[in-house]
């Protein structure tokens, strides 16, 4: 299944974990630094509605005059955990894109506004990079740095899959539950 | 030997390991697609990885861009000169970076401050020891944030895993420390295991497992047992591939043993992602390269 941004709620509601998507239109990279000052009441630069923002700090160099990404994969998304709920809420986020899931928080937050959590396969960097069409922009390249800074990326088919959806399921606790059973098991059996 | 020759064969190490993943990570990884049911996430997820290491290869470029930590592993004659040898090595670091086969990686702790060579206090990390030729045998592993963060130790006995000081408490906290991992270091993993040892130690001698291939057999009968077990029941556990379920979690498991104290009983425990970059070479007098290793 392939979604464009702006993504719909409606898609969006209809998505389940386990569900294998891509994604073309716009993602917005930010980490830390982009997700702390929009938490402590900053201003968004850009208008990201309908789209998603991406857990990356990607390596970008500027060739001829024109930014290139040469590696772009998710780094761990749970460090956004306490501001993540808030930054859906605020940017109107359909997506949030990274690897090894999030909390409590984001999953209500996910259901209350018509979000979802997608995971990019980590470590991908060079897949991941050359879904990358173009680098429309980019904010607070100064005062963040390349890596956090927010890159606003026009993407073709960008490969995720939906692990936390709008119907209060995470795939991570699943497994984690159903994994922890197993480890029971297997420990009393040594 | 000649500096600049030298410091060219680290360079193209360096570029080697980043970029082109070993011969027997890449097999390993392709039997463990084939053995993940069609139209499952964890099939998905191994076949992107796959793609994703063919084209690093093809570009040149790396394969995943937390190039992590850099580390040297140097064995050379008796008369092997460790600082010119690291001198190279950091000129080569460096200009690795400049070509981007390598994130700028290395933050300064207190200041937070990146030096943007790669460069610094223990960066990169040199092991020499000395061997009985008289060429330098040079291995490189790089080493992830991601899955360096689920590294654990234990200390025997374990009283909520009811692990005691034998083999069975160790098994015990492999499991666990694989559990506790989920797919949060870039699953499938390798586990680099060391029974025994100081805290330090112990984990320095879990990383070294990693210099070993994943298809070699431990020459000590017991460990050999130990690794088959732990890989048997880790993959039963069912966490797959990123952690989305499936049959793959473990692609390897590496122990080695030292001796311990007394009082202390650490299973010190230090996880790879499946982006398992090791690569080597011989160089000999010239500073050339004249064999390549893992190939
Ligand atoms: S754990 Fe490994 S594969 Fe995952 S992001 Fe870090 S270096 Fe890359």
């Amino acid at each position: 299944m392939i979604m464009t941004t702006p993504i719909s709620e409606e898609v969006i509601r209809s998505l389940h974990v386990g569900q294998v998507v891509e994604v073309s239109g716009s993602v917005f990279t930010g980490r830390d630094s982009v997700h702390r000052h929009l938490y402590d009441g900053g201003k968004c630069p850009v208008d990201m509605r309908g789209s998603a923002i991406y857990h990356c700090g990607p390596v970008v160099v500027k060739e001829n005059g024109v930014w290139v990404v040469k590696a772009a994969g998710p780094t761990t998304s749970i460090r956004e955990e306490p501001y993540q709920a808030d930054v859906i809420r605020m940017l109107g986020l359909r997506g949030v894109i990274g690897k090894g899931g999030m909390g409590k928080q984001t999953l209500e937050a996910c259901r209350e506004h018509g979000c979802v959590y997608m995971h990019a396969i980590g470590g991908a960097a060079q897949v991941l990079a050359d879904v990358v069409t173009e680098v429309k922009d980019v904010y607070f390249l100064e005062k963040f740095g390349s890596p956090e800074a927010i890159w606003h990326f026009a993407v073709e088919r960008f490969p995720v899959v939906i692990t936390m959806d709008t119907h209060g399921n995470s795939l991570h606790s699943d497994v984690e539950g159903d994994s922890q059973k197993k480890l029971q098991e297997l420990i009393a059996g040594i | 030997m000649n500096t600049k020759s030298l410091q060219a064969s680290l360079l193209e190490l360096v570029r080697r390991t980043s970029c082109d993943l070993p011969p027997d990570v890449e097999s390993t990884l392709r039997r463990a697609l084939a053995r993940e049911q069609k139209g499952t996430t964890a099939k998905y997820a191994l076949e992107v990885v796959h793609k994703n290491i063919a084209l690093a290869r093809e570009k040149s470029l790396p394969i995943c861009q937390d190039t992590g930590s850099i580390l040297f592993y140097v064995t050379g004659p008796k008369d092997l000169d460790s600082r010119a040898f690291r001198k190279a090595g950091d000129a080569a670091v460096k200009a690795a970076t400049e070509l981007g086969y390598l994130r700028q990686n290395s933050v300064d702790s207190l200041t937070g401050k990146n030096s943007g060579t790669n460069l610094g206090p223990g960066s990169p990390v040199y092991h020499f020891e000395q061997g009985s030729k008289r060429t330098i045998a040079v291995r490189l592993i790089l080493k992830g944030g991601g899955c360096e963060n689920v590294g654990i130790q234990y200390a025997l006995p374990n009283g909520a895993l009811g692990a005691g000081r034998d083999l069975a408490g160790v098994e015990k906290c492999l499991l666990d420390a694989v559990y506790k991992a989920q797919g949060k270091g870039c699953a499938p993993g390798i586990l680099g295991v060391c029974i025994g040892g100081d805290r330090a130690i112990g984990f320095a001698h879990s990383k070294e497992q990693f210099l070993r291939t994943l298809e070699d057999k431990n020459p000590n009968p017991t460990l050999a047992k130990l690794e088959t077990r732990v890989m048997k029941k880790a993959n039963a556990l069912g966490i797959g591939p990123m952690g989305f379920g499936g049959k793959t979690t473990l692609l390897g498991c590496k122990i080695g043993a030292l001796n311990r104290l007394p009082a202390s009983f650490f299973v010190s425990i230090s996880y790879m992602c499946w982006a398992y970059r090791r690569r080597g070479c011989v160089i000999g007098g010239s500073g050339k390269v004249s064999r390549w290793l893992y190939t």
